[in-house]
């Protein structure tokens, strides 16, 4: 199967927020006042994660004519949509309003970011879904918040940053897992971290480039706390969905975590099944970056260790720069696949996108 | 699981096995006193009075309770007549050294932890210490065990010092550092205990530990035990991000490096994942003339404890095809609760070639051993 | 397959256990509240001696954070890597159907029963009065 493939969904868009100035039509009357008075509109709050202009983050020919990428909705529409002719697009906004330690402040600017991404996207394009910003140290506004984009069944996701202040299996965080697993919604889990803690434990690297690597060590913790707390005991419908985590790093974390669950499981007695069965059964992960090996028959090796159909999911991660042209997934993916990675799967994992 | 763990693999009378390097493994002071005796007595009193001092939350507790008793060891290794497993040579040639006729013990001492000292004038006198103790207590008895240096890599005078005063001692072969320290190993500021490293012709043993004081992962401390130890292997590929794209490598091509009790199922994927991202930032880090893998390939072991168990346990040999046999050398870590049995950890057939590189050749010639 | 004397009824009380060498075969019997099981020295997982490894209860679940201790003394922790097992079927608690210890068939013989033989005692001196733990092996 080629790209443009029939019926394909595309699990990772990123519309951009040109400046954090459109929000203010957003905001209630008391918190364009408020952020007025501060001057924030006029302040920078992309994520410090995910700097616009690192190549990695912005494919040369999917910058916009003016602005940064993934500002503009004529060239979006036309690059990611048109382009890979998918059926639908998930669009997930990276922005710093999740990060803001006011949980109120916070809030705000995920309400606005989310009225936003409706009406001057999701409004202007009937291919176009999205998930809900939340302010993720903030449980009960997030649930709120997940609860009043709700009604509105473009939003198919709650959308979460891997790397927060506490790991995101804390019962803490567990109103937000409730009222997703109420609602049909996946928790999309995406790369990237707030800067709360350094993103590795051996301290604060130097270059971007450990960064960016550390995410995929990010989303290995991130499997460990949920699965370790119980979050899938608890939760029993609920899905989860790594985004931008890299894949070729899941056989190795699900031997590890099997390991120790079976000589440390009686600290976590809940546990019913090993760690990898529960990430067959609850976790998805979209395929950029992929992170693959140097040919096909190794990239065959490690599909049949992650050894689950419905674990992989399309993804473009546009307009971040994972390949070039249409060559949106890697060579040697079996044949038996491409249909479950392209469609199938999704459409599993976002009821939402069907009903 | 797709097979049953029923009977082992592997026999005894293995001859690739008898005789092994074990790349890890851990003497114990009887009492926590022993060390005393070798430390000056300003220190000494320190000791007793404020006492050690790191980034973590209990005086003799790790962060994450273990699931055995003694911070977790194997339970069979307690020695009778008392003391703390490991911390008696009798009963560690009869589990260990003797039991497999050994040929060499690579000692990787946890204790004094002058490593995670925070005030680095103690640290680097509780390092010197553990140093002595090490060879005299251990090297002197049982000549087949290996003494680390361990040194604090905040104070980076005392370390180049105690780097340089054991050099030429045949009894310390290798320099051991918690990797888990104030900031990532490859950063600038540490280059120059690496270079006496490399000038000095030791291999450097990057055994997990350490204090940082920064979360076991990068969104927030874990709750549980069953959390902290899978995380293990994200430490040590932060560590191996931060030598080779800070440049180490290239700084120092010849410096040797092993990971211990980090697992290794990660590295390849790791390698992958950065030469992929390197060629998108590559301008951010133009000091790098090879691609991280190549670096990876030439600069950096592995050692195999705690054994990575795949679902299909062949794909282990697959595992260690794309690492490069020649790279893996096996570690037992006596007598944690986690160590490896030589002839069982593997659930599936090495080749006998790369046997002998596992068991036995790879780590004579990392360490510089005589055969 | 020959019938072992291992030890004598009250040698091994209640959540005790004996290590026994019969046909040179290490096997740990184990007195599970009155009922005595045999179970093989040996961790399916690397090997390890189980004897000695701590007798426990089954810390159980039913949600995060309720916990409840089940089966008190029915399981087994290997000393080694921790690995659990059920005394009475040898079936590891994590993967129950494909890892398990060897179990030995273990029963409670009077004196004189075994007086008509056969069987061995080669460390247990059997008394036609007394009672015995008999492992097959
Ligand atoms: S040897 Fe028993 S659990 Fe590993």
């Amino acid at each position: 199967m080629t790209i443009p493939a029939p019926g394909a969904i595309d699990c990772d868009i990123h519309p951009a927020l040109p400046g954090t100035h459109v929000l203010l039509p957003y905001l209630d009357e008391y918190w364009r006042a408020h952020v007025r008075m501060r001057g924030l509109e006029r302040d920078n709050y992309n994520a410090a994660a995910f700097p616009v202009n690192a190549p990695i983050n912005a494919r040369p020919d999917w910058k916009p004519p003016r602005g940064n990428a993934g500002c503009d909705f004529d060239t979006l529409r036309t690059q990611a949509l048109d382009g890979f002719g998918t059926k639908f697009a998930i669009c997930n906004v990276l922005h710093g309003a999740q990060a803001i330690f006011s949980e109120d402040l916070s809030a705000a600017f995920c309400r606005a970011i989310n009225d936003w991404v409706a009406k001057e996207w999701l409004d202007r394009d009937p291919r176009l879904r999205a998930s809900i910003v939340v302010p993720m140290h903030s449980p009960e506004l997030a649930a709120r918040e997940i609860e009043r984009c709700a009604a509105d069944q473009r939003f198919v996701q709650v959308l979460v940053w891997e790397m927060q202040e506490i790991p995101l299996g804390r019962r803490q965080h567990w109103p937000i897992y409730r009222v997703a697993e109420q609602l049909d919604l996946p928790i999309g889990i995406h790369a990237g971290s707030s800067y709360r803690h350094p993103p590795t434990n051996l301290g604060w690297p130097s270059y971007y480039l450990e960064d960016y690597i550390s995410w995929s060590t990010g989303f290995a913790g991130v499997l460990n706390s949920l699965i370790s707390e119980g979050v899938f005991v608890e939760f029993p419908r609920l899905k989860v969905v790594l985004m931008e985590s890299g894949v070729t790093w899941l056989p190795a974390w699900m031997w590890r975590a099997n390991k120790t669950w079976r000589g440390v499981r009686a600290e976590v007695p809940w546990l019913e099944k090993s760690p990898a069965e529960y990430a067959r059964e609850h976790v998805r992960v979209t395929s950029q970056p992929f992170d693959a090996p140097p040919n096909a028959a190794m990239l065959r090796k490690i599909i049949e260790e992650i050894d689950c159909e419905d674990m992989l999911m399309f993804s473009t991660d546009y307009p971040h720069w994972h390949f070039d042209g249409n060559d949106a997934l890697p060579d040697g993916l079996p044949e038996h696949l491409l249909k479950k990675i392209l469609v199938d799967n999704a459409l599993k994992t976002y009821p939402r996108l069907t009903s | 699981m797709s097979t049953t763990v029923q009977e082992p693999a592997v026999q005894t009378s293995d001859e690739a096995i008898l005789g092994f390097v074990d790349c890890d493994v851990h003497p114990y002071t009887k009492t926590p006193a022993d060390l005393d005796a070798f430390l000056p007595e300003r220190w000494r009193k320190l000791r007793h009075s404020i006492g050690n001092r790191s980034r973590s939350s209990f005086v003799g507790a790790p962060n994450y309770p273990r699931m055995s008793p003694g911070v977790g060891m194997r339970m069979d290794s307690w020695p009778k007549d008392g003391g703390h497993p490991g911390s008696d040579l009798a009963m560690m040639r009869e589990q260990l050294l003797d039991a497999f006729a050994v040929s060499y013990g690579m000692m990787m001492p946890l204790l004094g932890r002058g490593g995670d000292e925070r005030n680095v004038e103690f640290g680097a006198a509780l390092c010197s210490a553990a140093n002595d103790w090490e060879a005299q207590v251990w090297c002197d008895n049982e000549p087949r065990l290996k003494a680390a240096i361990q040194i604090t890599t905040e104070y980076t005078e005392a370390a180049i010092k105690e780097i340089e005063k054991r050099a030429g001692d045949r009894r310390f072969t290798h320099v051991m550092i918690p990797p888990r320290g104030l900031e990532p190993l490859g950063r600038r500021r540490y280059w120059p205990i690496l270079e006496a490293c490399a000038a000095n012709g030791f291999p450097i043993a990057l055994h997990l530990g350490g204090t940082s004081g920064h979360p076991s992962t990068g969104g927030g401390w874990p709750s549980f035990y069953h959390e902290e130890h899978p995380s293990y292997p994200q430490s040590k590929e932060a560590l191996v991000t931060s030598l080779v794209t800070e440049g180490v490598f290239e700084h120092l091509p010849n410096l040797r490096v092993a990971l211990v009790e980090g697992g290794f199922a990660w590295l390849p994927s790791l390698s992958w994942r950065l030469d992929k991202h390197y060629q998108r930032l590559r301008e951010e880090v133009p000091h790098l003339k090879m691609l991280p893998s190549e670096y990876i390939r030439r600069n950096i072991w592995v050692t195999t404890q705690p054994i990575e168990e795949p679902e299909h346990p062949e794909d282990l040999i697959t595992t260690c095809e794309w690492i490069g046999w020649d790279r893996i050398m096996f570690s037992t870590d006596y007598p944690h609760w986690d160590q490896d049995d030589p002839r069982y950890a593997f659930k599936v057939k090495v080749p006998e070639k790369e046997k002998r590189m596992l068991y036995r050749e790879n780590a004579l010639s990392f360490y510089n051993l005589e055969a | 397959m020959a019938r072992h004397v291992v030890a004598t009824v009250g040698e091994i009380p209640p959540g005790g256990k004996k290590v026994v060498n019969p046909a040179g075969r290490e096997i740990c019997v184990y007195n599970v509240n009155g009922e005595h099981y045999a179970l093989i020295n040996r961790c399916p997982h690397e090997g390890a001696a189980l004897s000695y490894g701590h007798v426990l209860g089954c810390f159980e679940s039913k949600r995060p954070g309720e916990y409840q201790l089940t089966r008190k003394g029915e399981m087994l922790r290997c000393p080694w890597h921790g690995w659990e097992f059920d005394i009475k079927t040898g079936q590891s608690w994590c993967h129950p159907e494909s890892v398990k210890a060897r179990t030995y068939k273990v029963e409670v013989v009077p004196g004189e029963l075994l007086a008509k033989g056969p069987f061995v005692a080669e460390t247990v001196q059997v008394k036609i009065d007394g009672e015995y733990v008999v492992v097959e092996v």
